[in-house]
């Protein structure tokens, strides 16, 4: 009888089936694309996550807006755009260079050049601080008794 | 002299980018919609399924579209200020009943009171989307000619009816 009530119980999870969440096109290659796609473009609401990813209502509905716009046959680039028209250039993970984010393009350039001018600027002004003396003889006999000093110590240790 | 002033100076700007950082929402996002005209569409009202609404009715006025939901807990701390705001009559205020159960969005105006002079439905979100709505709930004024002059992400405040809407509100309906 226990054995019986525990295979029981064992079978209890199959009526635990759940419907499986319709979250794919019928076109795999409407789906392969659209996936494709939405990795380009932000989860406005996450934020750092591509709406590919996404569990958010929203990406949800920015794939099943896709997918709709895909069968009626539109470009990814039409679609893009679509999204860029409503929601502005910061849903592209790689935004276009224009009048607006090009300072956003060509800020590390600058940075880089303003850095690499002020590292040439003061290794000239150091180099320009070493100049070249004429040592007289008694200093060059002080510099050579300094240089000889450590060999001398050793010779009498 | 200039060996503590440089750094001093990169030091202080540096510094204005990262205080004006600490106070921007970067969940804000600009809404190129701003300036366009406000998309066209035609919806039935929340209440009866028959009547429909198009922006083309307020052609002429300065209105304000709330996109809100049962579901959306921000709109609730709005609501109030909604109803308080509402009670001064100072514009049309259109509700946008975003992606929700018909039921649900009536009870809600039944129990907390109804600020919009008309409410409609948007179950699908079509409409939202068309509008760029991605958290609600959301705000447009939208002027006499029809175009979107400002759009508020998040919840309507006291303080950001004082100090923004009411002023844009005004300066739109001198025109």
């Amino acid at each position: 009888m226990r054995y019986f009530l525990i295979g029981l119980f064992c079978l209890l999870p199959s009526l635990s089936f759940a419907a499986v969440a319709k979250d794919i096109a019928e076109d795999p290659v409407i789906e392969m694309r659209m996936m494709h796609l939405a990795e380009k473009v932000r989860c406005l609401v996450c934020q750092s996550e591509p709406v590919s990813t996404s569990h958010s209502e929203w990406s949800h509905d920015v794939r099943n807006i896709m997918r709709e716009k895909m069968k009626e046959g539109a470009t990814d680039q039409q679609i893009l755009d679509m999204l860029v028209a409503r929601f502005g250039k910061s849903v592209l993970y790689d935004p276009p260079v224009d009048d607006e984010t090009a300072p956003l393009w060509i800020a590390p350039f600058v940075m880089l050049f303003i850095g690499g001018g002020l590292l040439v600027y003061q290794l000239k002004k150091r180099r320009s601080k070493v100049v070249d003396v004429t040592l007289t003889p008694q200093d060059e006999q002080r510099a050579a008794e300094l240089l000889n000093e450590p060999s001398s110590k050793d010779s009498q240790a | 002299m200039m060996r503590f002033i440089l750094p001093l100076i990169l030091f202080l700007i540096l510094s204005v980018f990262l205080y004006k950082g600490l106070g921007r929402d970067t969940r804000e996002v600009p809404s190129p919609l701003i300036g366009k005209a406000a998309p066209a569409f035609q919806l039935p009202t929340l209440q009866d399924t028959a009547k429909q609404f198009s922006p083309k009715e307020m052609l002429g006025k300065v209105w304000l579209l709330n996109v809100w939901a049962s579901w959306c807990e921000a709109c609730k701390d709005e609501h109030p200020v909604l109803m308080e705001f509402s009670s001064q009559k100072m514009l049309p205020i259109v509700g946008v009943d975003y992606k929700d159960k018909r039921e649900q969005g009536m009870d809600t105006l039944k129990n907390a009171g109804n600020p919009y002079d008309q409410v409609i439905s948007d179950a699908d979100g079509k409409v939202g989307f068309d509008y760029g709505v991605y958290g609600v709930p959301e705000t447009y004024v939208i002027d006499k000619t029809g175009v979107i002059r400002f759009k508020l992400i998040g919840p309507i405040t006291p303080d950001n009816l004082r100090d923004k809407l009411m002023p844009l509100i005004a300066e739109l309906q001198a025109k």
